[in-house]
């Protein structure tokens, strides 16, 4: 079915949350843009995530650097809004409106602030070591202290280190709502989300890019923004360039609801950090617990590399579950109701891919976030906002280049 | 290491026992599997043991009066001398280790109170696990004293419980004619039985049509005796009540569904039902091809189910499906399906089994006929139109249906994405109760034709961590122990042996 389309100054291609951000921000910068997903908004790896925004995690370097400036963003994100949130969906009583809605930004952000534990002695001195590199905002906790951290939390620990700028969205929400927001604050038209459409290729003009192919027809435009997430690497190949995405699979277990919160903030065990950091292929798995505003906690994680296989691990399940009452004793008697899986878009050297291509004139890149893709949005939609806009970032991009991998994959 | 049993069933209703008494005649090893106390499924719910109802058949009046009953109850005695039949099992995963040369492994929780995780193996896996009621939401569906008309009927059958005094029942199908025989002869006051589809009487039923005279003649008296009167296009579009029911709004529909006048009737109880949802949870673990199954929704709104050949094998090797959870349509028709796959899993595994081409003819005439009767029951759209902004579509998650439009206008486009905005099927009964409707308001029955993917539960069934995590610790025979956490710097201990480090002990 071909359709009419706008021309606008720029297509992003992925409604989640990196799509979301590039969208939101483009448009701030005043550009026009329009939104395309073959799916609906957050379909993808955003509906499939915890809404972490860490900086715990990070080693120092450009990806840590990133998560500073995205973290200040969702700051500002969630202070600044949503006016246009807080009236009333229905004649209902509070179960009239979407969960959240006039709280944390509309999205329920949360800065509630990450705690990192160790097991062993040796596990604490590399905790706090690597506390001391990043130089960032964190109080180391003894053993003895813990507990006023986390009253639930197991003994036997080494003790932990907690860094207050450790957050959480509700992702789906929080993408669905930057959208929303950038359509009705910058002004009619700035941003159109369009869902149900699939780019098939890209409209060329010699080398450059110059709009997308649909199944519903083809929109020109100044530029595209590949925000394809696990996917991007797919929707390169459709401009005949090469980004290296592949999916790292990962289980998430859901309780019930729990009536008085058992989990205050965002814990995790040391062994999370190393296998974020992990090139194995194989299945690994590290205790990250939390709870969320509307009762379940969630428990996570998990990391293998698997396709995009969706077959139930129940063995997965198992080691998860296990670690999370290890953890938390108290967890034991509470139900797990439902577990899903997802798709953590991951490159080789575990940075993401946000810049212009070189190889394809007027395609950008911004995916391969892997598993912080929530955490870094705000960041990866501002500077690719600056570099659609002309603009030096306030970051240097280099690291993250579209055409990094090329000398070291491509004979 | 050898699975336990050549043979797992799960489900212990008429497909499922049929299935494992015929697999066990054929001389395999049969473990059958149930979440209830008593086999029977949803159909043969039978009186806990401290029962003594006079005529426990007349609770089951169709097929053929107690005749079902009884047959049903000789298969179950037949089965117990033949097989393992563990009742009070519920399953809440299946897996198929293909390395192990496609050993099924069925997961487990066993006990009330005390429940204990379990894990059992088979070469060979049959899902009959039956189907459950399909409400549709309208305002006031979660007052007390609004029942499925399943549920109703369990009460009924199950505890001789009669589920009110004065009950109206309410939906589409023709499984609203034995709960409304079944509650009246209990004693209930059945002030009415409105059935959403097209005004035929009794007399026009499909039931006759398809040469079923005797049983709808047997429901058609027993109304008539106790003076229920039978009435087509209408439905219950609104309950009403303070603290819990005490009259429902029943309104004329059009032929789309709409209403078009409206008039009150006091009553305690309101059973209701729109047919039913097959319960995909373990075939859509397992990677099954699913196909849509076209009958119940003329408007286009088709139910995934598990597609089989005609030997009731899906596209998993080793894994078979028999009753609704292949397309609904009744109990003797399930029987058949449980036969043909008890025949196949035998046979597979190397059993001479002779050829029974009338049982092959038998099941697709009760196919086609199962066909008929969906197609005559369709949901109709107009059932959108009872529904008001503050209604809730997902009565777990409180979630209205103003929520679930404002979930749309934000980018959802299917059952999924709304749950995720709006958190309709997201609570308890995991969108088995609203899934459905969810679906339909989201969009995914248009364009005509189009049907929604069947949902993916990871878990069947609430499972407590603490029993979930003793599968990393105890694995059972037949699989290697899970590997421990990886040994980095924070490596975990494994749960079972916590090993608190000395120096690190507040």
């Amino acid at each position: 079915m071909e359709e009419r389309w706008d021309v606008p100054d720029v297509v992003v291609i992925g409604a989640g949350i990196v799509g979301a951000a590039c969208a939101y921000y483009a448009a701030r910068a005043g550009l026009d843009v329009a939104v395309v997903d073959r799916g609906p908004v957050a379909g993808g790896t955003t509906g499939a995530g915890e809404g972490n925004i860490l900086v715990s995690d990070k080693e120092p370097g450009p990806e840590l650097e990133l998560a500073l400036l995205s973290n200040r963003l969702w700051r500002e994100l969630a202070a600044s809004g949503p006016e246009e949130d807080d009236r009333p969906a229905a004649s209902g009583g509070a179960g009239g409106r979407l969960p959240g809605a006039g709280a944390g930004g509309g999205f329920e952000f949360e800065s509630k602030g990450g705690l990192v534990v160790a097991e062993t002695a040796r596990a604490m001195e590399s905790l706090v070591d690597l506390a001391a590199r990043q130089g960032v905002e964190h109080v180391t906790v003894t053993p003895d202290r813990l507990r006023a951290y986390e009253p639930h939390l197991a003994g036997g620990l080494a003790g932990g280190v907690f860094y207050p700028q450790d957050a959480q969205v509700q992702p789906a929400l929080a993408a669905a709502k930057l959208i929303r927001r950038g359509a009705e604050r910058f002004g009619r038209g700035a941003l159109t989300l369009r869902t149900g459409v699939t780019v098939t290729g890209f409209v060329r003009a010699g080398d450059r890019v110059t709009g997308v192919r649909t199944d519903r027809g083809d929109i020109s435009a100044g530029a595209v923004v590949n925000a394809a997430g696990t996917w991007g690497g797919e929707v390169a190949a459709l401009a005949g360039t090469h980004v290296p995405v592949l999916p790292r699979r990962g289980f998430i277990l859901v309780t019930e609801p729990l009536e008085e919160p058992l989990i205050r903030h965002k814990v995790y065990t040391a062994a999370y950090v190393t296998a974020v950091a992990s090139d194995s292929a194989g299945l690994e798995t590290s205790a990250v617990v939390e709870g969320t505003p509307a009762g379940p906690v969630l428990i996570g994680a998990s990391r293998e590399r698997a396709g995009f296989d969706r077959t139930v691990s129940p063995a997965v399940l198992g080691r998860l579950a296990a670690q999370a009452v290890a953890l938390f004793p108290a967890l034991a008697e509470r139900r797990a109701i439902r577990a899903y899986c997802g798709f953590r878009p991951y490159c080789p050297d575990h940075l993401p891919v946000i810049g212009r291509d070189p190889r394809a004139p007027g395609l950008y890149h911004a995916c391969g976030h892997e598993g912080a893709g929530i955490g870094l949005a705000p960041a990866t939609g501002h500077l690719l906002a600056q570099a659609l806009a002309g603009l030096r970032p306030d970051l240097d991009l280099t690291p993250f280049r579209p055409d990094r991998f090329d000398e070291e994959e491509r004979p | 290491m050898t699975p336990d049993y050549d043979l797992a069933v799960i489900g212990g209703g008429p497909a499922g026992v049929a299935g494992a008494l015929t697999a066990a005649l054929a001389g395999l090893g049969v473990v059958l599997l149930d979440a209830a106390p008593r086999l029977g499924g949803q159909y043969f719910r039978r009186l806990p043991g401290g029962f003594r109802a006079a005529r426990p058949g007349a609770l089951h009046p169709a097929p053929g009066g107690s005749g079902g009953l009884d047959r049903f109850t000789r298969q179950c005695e037949s089965l117990a001398a033949r097989a393992d039949v563990l009742t009070g099992h519920r399953v809440w995963a299946v897996e198929r280790d293909a390395e192990a040369g496609g050993t099924l492994a069925v997961r487990c929780m066993e006990g009330d109170r005390e429940e204990r995780p379990r894990t059992i193996t088979a070469r060979r896996l049959l899902i009959a696990t039956g189907a459950h009621d399909r409400p549709l939401p309208f305002p006031g569906w979660d007052l007390p004293g609004v029942l499925t008309a399943g549920g109703a009927q369990a009460l009924l059958k199950g505890d001789l419980v009669v589920a009110g005094r004065r009950v109206v029942v309410a939906g589409t199908g023709p499984f609203l004619l034995p709960v409304a025989a079944g509650l009246a002869a209990a004693g209930a006051r059945v002030l009415g039985v409105h059935e959403a589809a097209g005004r035929f009487g009794l007399a026009g039923h499909p039931f006759l049509a398809a040469g079923k005279a005797a049983e709808a003649l047997g429901y058609g008296l027993r109304l008539a005796r106790h003076r229920v009167p039978y009435r087509g296009r209408q439905a219950v579009v609104e309950a009403h009540g303070e603290h819990e029911l005490t009259h429902v709004t029943i309104a004329d529909l059009d032929r789309d569904w709409r209403p078009v006048g409206t008039r009150t009737v006091a009553c305690d109880t309101l059973a209701t039902g729109y047919g039913f949802v097959p319960r995909l949870d373990l075939p859509v673990q397992l990677g099954c091809a699913l196909r849509v199954d076209q009958g119940g929704h003329g408007a286009g709104h088709g139910d995934p189910v598990v597609a089989v050949d005609a030997g009731m094998r899906t596209s998993v090797p080793g894994v078979y499906a028999a009753g609704e959870t292949t397309g609904v349509g009744g109990a003797v028709l399930a029987e058949t399906e449980g036969r043909l796959a008890g025949r196949s899993a035998a046979a597979d595994l190397g059993r001479r089994i002779p050829p029974d081409p009338a049982l092959a003819r038998r099941r697709d005439r009760l196919a086609a006929f199962a066909r008929v009767l969906l197609e005559t029951y369709p949901v109709r759209p107009g059932w959108r139109e009872w529904l008001r902004d503050d209604t809730l579509v997902c009565r777990c998650e409180e979630v209205p249906l103003a929520a679930v439009r404002e979930a749309r206008e934000l980018g959802a486009t299917d059952a999924r994405s709304v749950k995720l905005l709006s958190r309709a099927g997201m609570g308890w009964c995991q969108g088995r109760m609203c899934g459905y409707a969810v679906s339909c308001l989201a969009g995914e029955d248009s364009p005509p034709g189009g049907s929604p993917p069947a949902p993916r539960r990871a878990i069947a069934q609430p499972v407590r961590l603490g029993d979930l995590a003793r599968l990393a610790t105890d694995p059972p025979a037949g699989e290697p122990p899970a590997t421990p956490p990886p040994s980095s710097a924070g490596g975990l201990a494994p749960p079972a042996s916590p090993t608190p480090s000395p120096e690190g002990r507040p």
